[in-house]
């Protein structure tokens, strides 16, 4: 049967006409590897444009935030003065007076009591805290002399740092003459440093720039992502079970798969209105806190849990399923036993994706008010708290200078997260590709 | 067709016949895969199920533990009985059913666990054991059965997905028989496999004829002929012809099954 087949064929190229490596045949040839190049080509400019977007694009941030990294400190020689912080209640000390002094001890030509008011505002505001939080911690120190370094406040930081002017009219700028000599002096005196800026991670949100920190935010992050992870996960692993391995193809079925997918394409505002709607207008839970973020973040990773989860179950060769059942295992022992387990790490790498996602979610946390102004790191999931997002969100509304740094040092910060947590899916998925 | 049938009951009838079907019809959704099938499997001997490719062995071996319930559109019709027991009454638990019809199916389908794990999940899930001394005589007598036993012994705690085609095979055969069954059904168990590994589970099959009954779907008629007593010919979803595998290879009833083992068609 196969015999009369090959003689057909070999007759047929006894005939044929093609003649190989006739001009008209080489022409072909020619154009043909140039439309291979040609594609090529697109797809290595499409990679590049990418490429060099997002270099643009964290390079614009670095250019703008890395200011953001250092702050300008003062460092003062203070004599904690048992006439102005009693031992007995160290944390209502006249701390103010003992910052203000030092400072004016540096520079004890300034005599005039409305300049000696003008060169205390060169030291933050948030000076005298800082110094309060260091004796209440250590009683001991009182009366004793210490050395502390305080931030110095935004216009002189944005001097030191050049990012405001030192010439020019001087009715335009933020800095006098006046105010840039004493400053200068200090500099020559050895007592002003550039250190790294730990309390942009470690402090807390504040009117004043030099003071403000994501600690805040990113604790208000970490309960929101905690509350999202805890009911997206069960939940959408369960449904995702239940879809795939029980339920019956019908039309109620496809009907849930077509809305699951429909609501991973919804708008995250929608969700941010139907939490506010729902969750706090109706439920009465408490606005601006974790639980309520959290809970409007869970409805929109839900879908991409629940779709992860679907491929990741799908994945599991029928075989193992075929196995089980034929020893004897049950419905629920072969999905608990064996395709969970073996489904889990897609599961675990589309979490982290959808979780991903729900961190740099901006606008349903607008919505349900997770964007106040606190300046304490939140307390729990029950306590009002700001988001990563939401925190860049109100600093890049903020006029300050030193605001306009920290909002970009923020979304590199924010992205820091985001990028580790894509890596870890990543690593999940090359640690446990499957072997079978 | 009927002719046959009931020529065929009738020689059978005299026999203990472990597991039978009676008027056998199972569709797929529209499509009829078996018709009006009258099968009698006996006790310990190997019944070899041939016939070309699409002809519903698979799927007759499969109504033999319930298999087929996992199929949505599938719908079996007709009496199947263990040990004259209604295996498809509602009161029967698929689940108990499939602990005494054990299965081994055509591609080496170890769990990706351990060696030890493959064996003990089915004891563990029956509670067949409780000690880890009870568990460790049922896994050790198991691999034995399957002859598995010298050969792994020493890394019973490595994978079973990394042992050879032929091993793995004979690990799901171990796994089945850790479960006790009285009955093991193999559908084309060793056509994944190279010629030695495949000599290998024969002469393992030979050996389980002594405790099990045992039936095995193939599609190599030397196979068939090497490992049965019985063989039962399948065609487009009927059973043609069935007897003692010596008849069936030397002096068939049927034209067609003559046709078949002839290699004129499938
Ligand atoms: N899951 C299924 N869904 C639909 N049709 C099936 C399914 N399994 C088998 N069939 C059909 O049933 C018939 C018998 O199949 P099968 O029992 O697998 O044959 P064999 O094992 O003899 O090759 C074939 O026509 C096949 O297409
Ligand atoms: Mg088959």
């Amino acid at each position: 049967m196969t015999d009369p087949a090959t003689t057909d064929l070999a007759g047929k190229d006894r005939g044929r006409t093609t003649v190989w490596g006739s001009p008209e045949q080489a022409r072909r040839f020619r154009a043909r590897r140039r439309a291979d190049q040609r594609l090529r080509l697109f797809g290595l400019g499409a990679v590049a444009l990418s490429l060099a977007l997002i270099l643009i694009l964290i390079g614009s941030l670095g250019y703008s935030g890395h200011t953001a990294f250092t702050q300008t400190h003062l460092v003062l020689d203070v004599t904690i003065d048992p006439a102005k912080v009693r031992a007995d209640e160290p944390d209502t000390g006249n701390y103010r007076a003992l910052i203000r002094g030092a400072l004016w001890s540096l520079l004890p030509k300034v005599r005039n009591s409305a300049d000696r008011n003008d060169l205390a505002k060169l030291a933050s505001q948030g000076a005298p805290y800082i110094l309060r939080d260091r004796v209440v911690a250590d009683p001991s120190l009182i009366g004793q002399t210490i050395k502390i370094a305080v931030p110095v406040s935004d216009p002189y930081d944005q001097l030191h740092k050049g990012v405001i002017p030192r010439t020019g009219p001087e009715e335009e700028r933020r800095l006098k003459d006046k105010q840039i000599a004493w400053f200068d002096d200090l500099v020559v005196q050895g007592q002003i440093e550039s250190r790294l800026n730990w309390g942009l991670l470690f402090n807390s949100d504040s009117r004043f720039p030099e003071l403000a920190g994501l600690a805040g935010a990113i604790s208000g992050s970490f309960y929101a992502l905690l509350v999202c992870f805890a009911l997206s996960f069960p939940i959408g692993i369960a449904s995702a079970v239940y879809l795939e391995e029980f339920a019956p193809r019908n039309r109620w079925t496809s009907l849930i798969e077509v809305n699951i997918n429909n609501l991973a394409a919804v708008p995250s505002v929608v969700f941010g209105l139907l939490g506010l709607a729902v969750f706090i207008q109706f439920f009465g839970i408490p606005r601006s806190t974790p639980l309520v973020g959290g809970m409007t973040l869970a409805l929109m990773t839900l879908p991409t849990i629940i779709i992860a989860t679907r491929l990741a179950l799908a994945a599991v060769p029928p075989s193992i399923r075929e196995a089980a059942l034929g020893l004897g295992a049950s419905g629920h022992q072969v999905v608990l036993h064996h395709v969970l387990p073996l489904a889990m790490p897609g599961i675990m790498t589309g979490t982290i994706i959808g979780m991903a996602r729900a961190l740099g979610e901006t606008a349903p946390l607008l919505l349900i008010g997770m964007n106040a102004f606190i300046i304490s790191t939140s307390g729990g999931i029950l306590e009002p708290a700001t988001a990563l997002p939401t925190q860049i969100f109100i600093w890049a509304d903020s006029p300050e200078r030193g605001f306009a740094a920290r909002t970009a040092a923020g979304i590199l910060v924010l992205i820091a997260f985001l990028v580790a947590m894509n890596l870890s899916a990543v690593v999940l998925r090359r640690k446990f590709e499957r072997r079978w | 067709m009927t002719e046959t049938a009931s020529s065929a009951s009738k020689i059978t009838s005299t026999m203990t016949g472990k597991m039978t079907g009676r008027g056998v019809n199972v569709f797929y959704g529209d499509k009829q895969a078996l018709i009006d099938v009258d099968l009698e499997i006996l006790d310990r001997e190997v019944t070899a199920l041939i016939g070309p490719s699409g002809c519903g062995k698979s799927t007759f071996l499969r109504c033999l533990n319930r298999m087929n319930d996992s199929i949505e559109i599938c719908r079996v019709v007709g009496d199947i009985r263990l040990d004259d027991e209604d295996i498809y009454a509602p009161e029967l638990d698929p689940v108990l059913l499939r602990a005494r019809v054990g299965m081994v199916f055509q591609k080496p389908n170890p769990f990706p666990k351990s060696i030890y794990d493959n064996v003990a999940y089915g004891p563990r899930i029956h509670g067949l054991a409780n000690t880890r001394a009870e568990f460790d005589q049922i896994v050790e007598t198991s691999l034995e059965k399957a002859g598995l036993w010298g050969e792994v012994k020493d890394r019973l705690s490595e994978p079973g997905t990394g042992l050879s085609g032929g091993q793995q095979q004979r690990l799901c055969i171990a796994r089945a028989i850790a479960v006790d069954p009285e009955v093991i059904l193999m559908d084309e168990p060793c056509s994944a496999l190279d010629p030695i590994a495949t000599a290998r589970i024969e002469e393992l099959i030979d050996e389980l004829r002594e405790n099990y009954t045992i039936v095995i779907v193939t599609h190599s008629m030397q196979q068939a002929a090497r490992v049965s007593q019985r063989t039962a010919f399948f065609h487009l979803g009927e059973l043609v012809e069935v007897g003692d595998t010596e008849q069936i290879f030397t002096t068939p009833r049927e034209e067609r099954t003559q046709g078949y083992i002839t290699g004129r068609f499938g």
